[in-house]
């Protein structure tokens, strides 16, 4: 039992921090953050990590992966995070490349991969229908197969980023006399087929990322079916699998419980700093141990990852854990910017306001709240762990 | 990077599995805590015999020469059983002290004894004012012609009734709560002017209140005004190993918990197919792995002595702490009337892990060292490295 480095290891750290330091500019990182040009930065930023190789590094090799070690993938993340830099964008790269790879036929590898890869195609994800949440098997989107068109009829909610997207993978029913989990199939979809609308969402942080998307009448072809039809619910739930790994975002609730301390340090109370206000001191060591604690959960499941085996029972607490991990630190940070929280954006700049990091506060907080709805809630996640690790 | 267990680790593992599953019965424990010092002596033989009680010596004295990683495996295992012999007393506190500090003569006088099952040891540390505050000590110790005399009190000195010899840390200069001037002296426990008072823990334990009225010490360990860099490293590697006896407490009792959630009927169904006693299963489970997480995490900086470590072993006691009071909390309540019954083992459980909260520092002690650690302003490049590794 040992946690030490290889040489091979610090060496990939290097290569790794030196890449950051030339890739992930200021410049880079000002367009990323501002939401105007946030699209443009984070094509950009994922251009430059398909130049180096590192666009997807979880892909088999002969499909542009890397050959990255378990504890290299780890590193990579961990020094991307401290720097700063953001993950790709998941939807293609992550999610719908992971179903195309373990399912799609050939043909759908050779269309779709590469495009990934070059950040050519911004993907989005259809699953969550306005009756269908948690209960995600539930899902009532129509596909009725005509010669070789499926007709696609129904409605997609809470969309990410659909505004930006080209493509869009969804579950849809194609048969609806049997259980509920058999006669969804998966379905790749281009936004720019006749028949789909896409309406934004206003939610509480201000910022436009959700959306409804509409299906009247879309005629997709057969060929963009993934596998056999109604067997989309199997291929949609391998993919799960891969989401609950990342999702913990240690190494990001790393960088932004550092950023919160040094904020913390230069906020003043009567002459003190609000680091040695012990109230303030529990609340932030009681975040940072949990932190401390995840962080070696997810080691452990890589570990076993690793050697090949299935990551053991704990790691089914790391999407719960990590999210509440990320929101306590959200809710945190609030608290720091104390009156700043609350000025509405826009009235006055924030470094006008002379507390400039309010406003991204403000708006991860908000933002933040979703991180324990979606991927299946964090009440889904705990009757998961009950049923498949506790056996209950 | 690999959390694995060696070969040899995995059969001491096992092999106390075995002694706990043949020894360890609920009626079983209940004899041994009954005994006249709260364990069983042919158990502790058994002990030796087995090469427990030599796991963390050097091998110059007969010592199997282990590191953080096996004393972690074996007071897991113990903690699984609630296994009662005075390992933490007189192996890792009296041993570790004597192996620290101790001069080269009395180590081959006395460890090899240890190793062979024929003393036992306490330290005594703590008195009535000292609460968490390990240098708190009034306890006095004057020259007196070369020799050293003590005088004052020691309270809760684990195995303090059975011990044969004591390491009693008594302030030879210095104010009463610095870290200079402490002197660590072995003293035997049949010493003219000394008097002991035992008692009992609420885990069964023997523990006692030691009174030194002009008692002359046997020897000095380590230098003179030196026993605070003698007591810090072998008290983080007792803090280490009650953590690790804290989970095996844990990890059986959320199985027995578990077990009873699955058996036990109300309304005509298992309670556990209810989504209320479910999801606070699932919090026990969590925490139960949090603190498995933290230990590892906390083994694994003291074995490769990282910058990592004090940061790590702070966290794992705050994380002990807490984590014991919800399982032992939910264990009771969730077993219901029978949680309350000493028919049943959960009590006991829960006792011990209340216990280990307070051992060398409960869990807001611990998380106010810790925060004085993280958010000094010295700490920031130290723990800027320490997130890097």
């Amino acid at each position: 039992m040992h946690t030490r480095l290889s040489e091979e290891d610090l060496a990939f750290q290097s290569e790794v921090r030196a890449f950051l330091n030339e890739a992930w500019t200021k410049e880079l990182a000002a367009t990323c953050n501002n939401r105007a040009t946030m699209k443009e930065g984070l094509v950009e930023w994922q251009r430059r990590l398909y130049k180096q190789g590192w666009m997807a590094p979880h892909w088999p090799v002969e499909h542009g992966g890397t050959d990255w070690s378990v504890t290299q993938s780890f590193i990579y993340n961990l020094e991307r995070a401290s720097a700063g830099a953001p993950e790709a964008i998941p939807f293609g790269v992550t999610m719908v490349a992971s179903v195309i790879i373990a399912y799609g036929n050939d043909e759908q590898k050779a269309r779709f991969l590469p495009r990934i890869l070059k950040s050519e195609d911004w993907w989005c994800q259809g699953y969550s229908e306005p009756g269908a949440g948690s209960d995600l098997a539930s899902l009532k989107t129509r596909a009725e197969l005509e010669g070789d068109e499926y007709v696609i009829n129904g409605s997609k909610i809470w969309t990410t980023y659909a505004q930006y997207a080209d493509w869009i993978f969804c579950l849809v029913r194609t048969d609806s006399s049997g259980r509920k989990q058999e006669g969804i199939t998966f379905l790749l979809i281009d936004m720019n087929t006749p028949g789909v609308t896409v309406r934004p969402i206003d939610t509480i942080d201000g910022f436009h990322h959700l959306n409804e998307v509409h299906f009247d009448n879309v005629r997709v072809p057969v060929a963009n079916r993934i596998g056999e039809e109604g067997k989309g619910w199997t291929y949609a739930k391998s993919l799960l699998v891969h989401e609950r790994l990342s999702i913990a975002e240690v190494a990001d609730s790393k960088r932004a419980l550092a950023q919160l301390r040094e904020e913390a340090r230069q906020e003043v109370n009567g002459g003190t700093s609000l680091l040695q206000d012990p109230l303030f001191a529990k609340r932030l060591t009681d975040i940072e141990i949990d932190l401390m604690a995840l962080e070696f959960t997810e080691l452990r499941a890589l570990a076993s990852i690793a050697e090949g085996k299935e990551p053991g029972p704990e790691s089914s607490l790391l999407k719960l854990q990590g999210t509440e991990i990320q929101q306590a630190i959200q809710e945190l940070r609030m608290d720091v910017a104390a009156y700043y929280s609350g000025t509405l954006q826009g009235e006055l700049s924030a470094e006008a306001l002379g507390h400039d990091y309010a406003d991204s506060a403000q708006k991860s907080y908000f933002r933040g709240r979703a991180s324990s709805i979606y991927g299946g809630s964090n009440e889904v996640q705990k009757n998961i762990t009950a049923k498949y690790v506790l056996g209950l | 990077m690999n959390f694995n267990l060696s070969e040899e680790q995995n059969q001491i593992r096992d092999s106390i599995a075995r002694f706990v599953q043949e020894n360890y019965a609920f009626d079983q424990r209940n004899a041994v805590v009954a005994q006249e010092h709260g364990f069983s002596e042919e158990h502790w033989q058994q002990f030796a015999q087995l090469g427990w009680l030599s796991i963390p010596f050097a091998e110059e004295h007969d010592g199997f020469g282990g590191g953080p990683v096996d004393t972690m495996v074996l007071m897991q295992e113990f903690g699984r059983g609630l296994v009662a012999e005075p390992y933490l007393a007189t192996v890792l506190l009296f041993g570790g002290l004597l192996q620290a500090g101790a001069d080269e003569t009395l180590k081959s006088a006395y460890i090899p004894r240890i190793i062979a099952g024929e003393l036992q040891g306490a330290f005594a540390y703590l008195e009535r004012q000292s609460r968490y505050v390990i240098t708190d000590i009034a306890t006095s110790a004057r020259n007196n012609g070369g020799e050293w005399v003590l005088n004052g009190e020691k309270t809760v000195v684990l195995n303090g009734g059975a011990a044969e010899k004591l390491i009693v840390a008594a302030r030879t200069s210095g104010k009463q709560a610095d870290e200079s001037g402490i002197t660590l002296f072995l003293v035997d426990a049949s010493s003219a002017g000394l008097e002991r008072t035992t008692y009992r823990m609420t885990d069964g334990q023997e523990a006692a209140n030691i009174s030194l009225d002009n008692v002359t010490a046997e020897a000095i360990i380590g230098s003179e005004g030196e026993g605070y860099a003698v007591m810090t490293p072998v008290v983080d590697a007792a803090r280490l190993a009650v953590c690790a006896n804290a989970l095996g407490a844990m990890e059986s009792l959320n199985a027995q918990t578990l077990d009873y959630c699955k058996t036990r009927e109300q309304f005509g169904v298992p309670i556990g197919s209810f989504q209320a006693l479910q999801h606070r299963m699932v919090d026990t489970f969590a925490a139960c792995e949090n603190v498995k997480s933290l230990l590892y995490r906390a083994v694994c900086a003291a074995q490769d002595s990282e910058a990592d470590a004090q940061r790590s072993l702070l966290a794992l006691k705050v994380m002990v702490g807490r984590a014991g009071k919800l399982i032992g909390g939910e264990a009771i309540q969730l077993h219901g009337g029978m949680g309350m019954t000493e028919e049943l083992s959960v009590g006991f459980y829960v006792k011990r892990l209340m216990i280990i909260n307070t051992l060398f520092g409960d869990a807001d002690y611990h998380q106010q060292l810790f925060a004085d650690l993280v958010n000094a302003p010295a700490a920031k490049s130290a723990a800027a490295k320490s997130e890097a590794a």
